[in-house]
C-alpha cells in the first residue's frame, strides 16, 4: 500500500457556521436585503425574516407635518435586524455629508451606505465625490459602505480613505441584469482578498446571486429583485438558498474549465471495448 | 418671515428650529432629523438654532432604502 499522506481536510463549513463579519460586526447571513418598494409593510416584514438577513438597509426622506417620523423605524427595530441607512438621491459631497449626519442621529448608528449618484440614467455611481465623501465621513468617525463600480483605482482609494467593505455593482440599480462583467468582479476580487466585498444593485435572480458568491464575494446586497417578486417571500428565501449554495461552492473548490470533453464515467473496462465497429 | 421647509414656502413666527419642529406637529422626541440650508443641525441644537429669513430647512424621517 502506497504511503500517501492524507491531504488536510478542507474547511469546508456549513453555511451556518460560516459567519459574514464587517466592521467589528458578525452576521449568519451573507443577503443584505433592501426595503423599497415591496407592495405593503407586511409582506416586507415576512420577505425580511424569509431572506434570514441581517442587514436591511434604510433611507430618509422629507417628513410630512404631524408625523412622528418612527413608524417604519418601528417595524424593523421588531424585526431584530442591523439597519444600514443609505444617501441615495444624493448627487453632491455636501448632500450626502450632511444626509450621513442625518442618518447616524435617526437611525443611531455609524454605518452609512454611501451613494453618490453621476446621471439619471445609469444611476452610476459619481466615484470622484464618492471618495471625497467617503475621506470626510471616515474621518467623523462614520463606518462607510461604499457603492461603487469595479474600478480598481477607485476602490484602491476608497481603501485608502478607510473605507473596511468595498459594494461594487453587478449592474446598474433597479436593472435586473446580473453580473455585467464578472471578469472585472474576479479581477477585483483577486486584488483584495481581505477585504470584505458585497455585490450591491443589477441582481435580477437567485442565479446572479449564486455567480457572485462563487466568485467568493463576501456577501450580496439587493431590493427589487425581491420585492417586485409575485411572491416577495418565497423569492427572498430562493435568493438565500443561493447565496449560501455559491458560498458553500466557492469554499469547496471548484473544478477548472475545459474545452474538450472527458469522460466521466471510468474508461477501462467498458463493454465491447475492444470490438471492431460491429 | 418666510423659508422653506421641505420645498415649500411658507410663512412661520418660529424664533429657533426647536419652536418650528412643534409648530409643524413633531413632538421632541419625534424621530426626524433636520437641516438648515444644506447643513445637519443635530436634535440638541435645535434650541439655540436661530432661523432667518429664507432659510430653507429639511425635516427627514426614516423611510424604505435598497
Amino acid at each position: 500500500m502506497l504511503d500517501t499522506p492524507h491531504a488536510e481536510p478542507r474547511d469546508v463549513t456549513v453555511a451556518s457556521n460560516d459567519s459574514f463579519k464587517v466592521y467589528g460586526q458578525t452576521f449568519a447571513s451573507r443577503l443584505l436585503l433592501g426595503t423599497a418598494r415591496y407592495p405593503s409593510p407586511d409582506v416586507l416584514a415576512r420577505a425580511v425574516k424569509a431572506s434570514g438577513a441581517g442587514i436591511v438597509t434604510t433611507s430618509l426622506r422629507r417628513e410630512q407635518a404631524g408625523r412622528d417620523g418612527s413608524r417604519f423605524f418601528d417595524l424593523l427595530a421588531e424585526l431584530d435586524v442591523t439597519m444600514l441607512p443609505n444617501t441615495a438621491g444624493c448627487r453632491s459631497v455636501r448632500e450626502a455629508v450632511t444626509t450621513a449626519h442625518m442618518a447616524r442621529e435617526l437611525f443611531d448608528t455609524p454605518w452609512i451606505k454611501l451613494e453618490l449618484i453621476a446621471n439619471d440614467d445609469t444611476l452610476q455611481p459619481d466615484v470622484f465625490q464618492l471618495v471625497e465623501a467617503a475621506r470626510i465621513l471616515v474621518a467623523e468617525g462614520f463606518e462607510v459602505f461604499p457603492y461603487t463600480t469595479d474600478d480598481l483605482s477607485v476602490a484602491d482609494r476608497l481603501v485608502e480613505a478607510g473605507c473596511e467593505v468595498l459594494m461594487p455593482w453587478g449592474a446598474p440599480i433597479g436593472t435586473g441584469r446580473g453580473l455585467a462583467n464578472p471578469y472585472a468582479l474576479r479581477t477585483m476580487r483577486t486584488y483584495f482578498p481581505d477585504t470584505p466585498l458585497i455585490v450591491d444593485a443589477g441582481i435580477g435572480r437567485p442565479s446572479h446571486a449564486a455567480q457572485a458568491m462563487e466568485l467568493g464575494y463576501d456577501a450580496i446586497m439587493l431590493n427589487t429583485a425581491v420585492a417586485l417578486a409575485d411572491m416577495p417571500e418565497d423569492m427572498a428565501r430562493a435568493f438565500a438558498l443561493a447565496i449560501d449554495a455559491g458560498r458553500l461552492a466557492a469554499r469547496a473548490g471548484m473544478m477548472d474549465e475545459r474545452d474538450m470533453a472527458v469522460p466521466s464515467t471510468p474508461v477501462a473496462g467498458t463493454p465491447f471495448f475492444d470490438f471492431d465497429g460491429g | 418671515m418666510q423659508i422653506v421647509v421641505n420645498g415649500e414656502p411658507q410663512a412661520t413666527d418660529a424664533n429657533t428650529l426647536r419652536e418650528l419642529c412643534e409648530a409643524l406637529g413633531f413632538s421632541g422626541d419625534a424621530r426626524v432629523a433636520t437641516a438648515v440650508n444644506g447643513d445637519f443641525v443635530a436634535r440638541t441644537a435645535r434650541e439655540t438654532h436661530v432661523l432667518k429669513d429664507a432659510d430653507r430647512i429639511e425635516i427627514v424621517a426614516p423611510r424604505q432604502g435598497g
